[in-house]
C-alpha cells in the first residue's frame, strides 16, 4: 500500500528561485490497484515517484510505502518497491544475467535464490536465448524483458512506474503495458505515472491529474468523467487542470 | 554500514570495468608498457642517439689561421675531426648543421706562440645541438692540449719541470653504496611517474562509475536497492583505488620484469634501476597508498558532481595539470624536504620518495607526510561520501 499526505518537495533553483516541485499531493494506492499519476511534462510525476522510491526525500508532508515512512525508513522502503522508468538502462557490458543476479543480490537475496528466481524469471519471461549475452547489443524488447526481470528478481509488493513505456514503440509498449497489468493481477501495488491519455484510461484502476505540482483531481475514470461532464480522457484531463490548475 | 552490499558493488564494478577498453588501456596496459618505455626503453634510445653522434666525426672549419701553417697541419691530421676551408657562410652552415662547429685561429697566432704573446681561439657552435657540441668539444680538447704542450715547452726552456704546472692532483671516489647512488639518480622521476600512473589509473574508473553512470540511466535503479548510499559510494571508491593501484604495482612488477628477464642489465645498471633499495621502493608504495586514497576521492567527487561523462572529463584533465606541478618541483635539484614541505600533498611525497629511495629516511618529516596525507584522503573521502548522499548532486540536471 503507498499513502501520501500532503507530500512536498521544494528545490531552489538560481534562475526561479524556490520552486515546489510537488505541493501537497494527497495518494492512496492499496494492493492489487493500478494508481495512474496522469500530468504533463514538468508536471512533477516524476519527482512523486522519486519521492516514493526514496531516491529524494520529501521537504515536507509524509508517505509510506507497505508502511514504512520513506523520510525515516528508506532501505525497508526500498526493499519492497521496483521501480522501472524508461529512463533507467542496464549495464552494457554486463550479460541478462549478470545484471539480474547484481540487482538480486543488492536486494539481499542468497545467490542460490537469486539463480532459482532468475530461473523462473527468464522462463515467463522467454529469456533464455540471450540471457548470457552483453545488453550492449540488444534489442528493445530484449533491454525491456531484462528490466523487467531486474525489477521483479526480490519479488517487491509495490511497483512504481515513471512513465515506462516513453519513446517505446507499439508493439514494446505494449508489453509493458501487459507487465503492468499482471502486477495487478498479483496482487501487487502499482503507481503508473504517465502523460499519455489513451494509457492511463487503458490501464489504471484510479488516475490523479497533476499539474504545477499539486494533484488536482483523483478518482475512477467514470468518477473524473462525472465531476467534468466529459467523455474523452484527454478532454477529462484539459477540463480538469483548466478548471483547478489556474485557481 | 553493512560490508556485504559493499562487496556486491565492488565485485560489479570490476567485473564491468575490466570489459572497458579504456579502462583496461589506463589501468593495465599503459603502466605495464609505459614505465619501462619511459625509464629503459628512452634511456636506451638516448644512449643510441649519443653513442651514434659520438662516432661520427664532425666536419669542421677554420676561420683564419692562414699564417700559422703548422696549426692548420696539426688539425687537418687530427683524427677526431675533418677539416675544411672556411667559406663566407660558415655561420649559416652551422646554422643549417651543414658543419657541425668551426674555429677562428687569430692572425699571427703560431707567431705569437713562439715569442710568447697571447691569443684567444674562439670556436663557434650550435648551442644545444648534440653533434655540435661534441665537435666544439673535440676542438675545444685539440687546442688545449696544445696550450698544456706549449706550456710545457716553455717552462723546459726555462729548465723547469712540467710538474710545476700541476703542483697536485685530485680524484674523487664514490662511497656510497650502489643503492643510494641509484635512488639519487631515479629518486626524482620515479615518483614523478608513480604519481602521475597513480591519477591515469584510477581517472576513467572514477568517471565511468559517477557520471558515466548517471549518464547511461544506470544510477536510479541502484539507489533504488535498499542499501545505504555510502555503501554504494564506498564499494565505487574501493574499485577506483583498485584501479589506481593497481596502475602503479603493474607498473613497478613491468619494470622489475623487464629489468630482470629484458636483456636490459647493463644499460639499466648504468641508471641504478637494478640497485634500488627495496626497502626505499617499499616505502615509496606505502607513501603512494594515502596519494591513490586521495585521488580516488577527489576524482569520485567531481565524477558525482558532473552530469555527463564529457563535462567529468572537463574537470579531471586539467586537474592532472596540478597533480604534475608539485611532482614536478619535486624532481628539481636543491629543494630539500623539510617541515612545511611535508604538509603540501604530492610535493611531499615526491620528495620524501627521492630521499627513501636515496636511502634516507627523515623519519619526523615522513609521518608527517604520512599522518597529513592520511588526513587529506580521509577528508577528500568524506567529500565524496557527503556528496553522494547529497540528492542535489545526483539529480543535478
Amino acid at each position: 500500500m503507498i499513502s501520501t499526505h500532503l507530500l512536498t518537495k521544494s528545490f531552489y533553483d538560481k534562475q526561479r528561485g524556490d520552486i515546489r516541485a510537488v505541493d501537497g499531493v494527497s495518494l492512496e494506492v492499496r494492493p492489487g490497484q493500478i494508481y495512474g499519476l496522469l500530468g504533463a511534462n514538468g508536471a512533477g510525476k516524476t519527482t512523486v515517484m522519486r519521492l516514493l522510491a526514496t531516491l529524494i526525500r520529501p521537504s515536507s508532508g509524509s508517505a509510506t510505502v507497505g508502511g514504512k515512512d520513506v523520510g525515516r525508513e528508506g532501505a525497508a522502503v526500498r526493499a519492497q518497491v521496483g521501480f522501472l522508468a524508461a529512463s533507467t538502462a542496464l549495464y552494457g557490458r554486463l550479460t541478462a544475467r549478470e545484471v539480474i543476479t547484481y540487482f538480486g543480490e543488492l536486494n539481499g537475496l542468497k545467490r542460490a535464490e537469486v539463480k532459482i528466481r532468475l530461473e523462473r524469471l527468464a522462463t515467463e519471461l522467454e529469456m533464455h536465448d540471450f540471457l548470457d549475452r552483453r545488453c550492449e547489443g540488444f534489442s528493445t524488447g530484449m533491454k525491456q524483458k531484462t528490466s523487467i526481470a531486474r525489477t521483479l528478481i526480490h519479488d517487491p509488493a509495490v511497483m512504481i512506474f515513471d512513465e515506462p513505456t516513453l519513446g517505446l514503440d507499439v508493439l514494446s509498449a505494449r508489453a509493458i503495458v501487459r507487465f503492468v497489468q499482471n502486477c495487478r493481477a498479483l496482487g501487487k501495488t502499482v503507481i503508473y505515472s504517465t502523460h499519455m491519455m489513451h494509457e492511463a484510461e487503458k490501464i489504471c484502476d484510479r488516475i490523479g491529474i497533476i499539474h504545477g505540482g499539486r494533484l488536482l483531481a483523483e478518482g475512477t475514470l467514470a468518477e473524473l468523467r462525472q465531476r467534468t461532464g466529459e467523455l474523452e480522457v484527454e478532454e477529462v484531463f484539459v477540463k480538469t487542470i483548466s478548471q483547478k490548475g489556474t485557481s | 554500514m553493512n560490508l556485504k552490499p559493499m562487496t556486491v558493488v565492488y565485485r560489479k564494478e570490476l567485473r564491468d570495468l575490466l570489459r572497458d577498453r579504456r579502462t583496461v588501456r589506463s589501468m593495465i596496459v599503459l603502466p605495464v608498457v609505459l614505465m619501462p618505455l619511459m625509464l629503459v626503453g628512452l634511456g636506451k634510445v638516448a644512449r643510441a642517439v649519443d653513442a651514434r653522434a659520438r662516432a661520427e666525426i664532425p666536419l669542421v672549419q677554420i676561420v683564419g689561421g692562414t699564417d700559422s701553417p703548422g696549426i692548420l697541419a696539426r688539425l687537418q691530421n687530427d683524427p677526431k675531426v675533418r677539416v675544411e676551408p672556411a667559406t663566407d657562410d660558415w655561420r649559416q652552415l652551422i646554422a643549417d648543421r651543414k658543419i657541425r662547429a668551426a674555429v677562428e685561429i687569430p692572425d699571427h697566432f703560431e707567431a705569437g706562440l713562439k715569442d710568447g704573446t697571447g691569443a684567444k681561439i674562439t670556436i663557434y657552435e650550435y648551442e644545444g645541438e648534440l653533434r655540435s657540441g661534441f665537435a666544439a668539444g673535440e676542438l675545444e680538447t685539440f687546442f688545449r692540449r696544445l696550450s698544456f704542450e706549449v706550456a710545457r715547452q716553455r717552462l723546459a726552456a726555462r729548465g723547469l719541470t712540467p710538474a710545476m704546472l700541476q703542483p697536485f692532483t685530485t680524484q674523487r671516489e664514490n662511497v656510497a653504496p650502489p643503492a643510494k647512488v641509484a635512488g639519487n639518480r631515479i629518486g626524482g622521476f620515479v615518483p614523478y611517474f608513480i604519481v602521475i600512473l597513480c591519477f591515469t589509473g584510477a581517472m576513467y574508473p572514477a568517471i565511468d562509475l559517477t557520471a558515466g553512470e548517471k549518464e547511461r540511466g544506470t544510477m536510479e535503479p541502484l539507489l533504488c536497492c535498499p542499501l545505504a548510499r555510502t555503501e554504494i559510494v564506498l564499494g565505487k571508491f574501493f574499485m577506483i583505488l583498485t584501479s589506481s593501484l593497481a596502475a602503479v604495482v603493474l607498473a613497478c612488477l613491468s619494470l622489475a620484469v623487464c629489468i630482470r628477464f629484458g636483456g636490459f642489465d647493463n644499460r639499466a645498471a648504468s641508471l641504478g634501476l637494478d640497485h634500488v633499495d627495496p626497502f626505499g621502493a617499499a616505502g615509496v608504495l606505502v607513501l603512494i597508498l594515502p596519494v591513490a586514497v586521495l585521488f580516488s576521492s577527489i576524482m569520485l567527487t567531481l565524477g558525482l558532481w558532473a552530469r555527463s561523462f564529457r563535462e567529468a572529463q572537463s574537470y579531471l584533465q586539467p586537474m592532472m595539470f596540478l597533480i604534475i606541478f608539485p611532482a614536478i618541483i619535486g624532481m628539481m635539484p636543491g629543494i630539500e624536504l623539510n617541515t612545511r614541505l611535508a604538509l603540501v600533498p604530492i610535493l611531499n611525497v615526491s620528495l620524501a620518495s627521492r630521499e627513501m629511495l636515496g636511502g634516507v629516511w627523515h623519519w619526523p618529516e615522513l609521518r608527517l607526510i604520512f599522518f597529513s596525507m592520511i588526513a587529506y584522503a580521509a577528508t577528500a573521502l568524506a567529500v565524496a561520501v557527503r556528496m553522494f548522499n547529497r540528492e542535489t548532486v545526483i539529480f543535478r540536471t
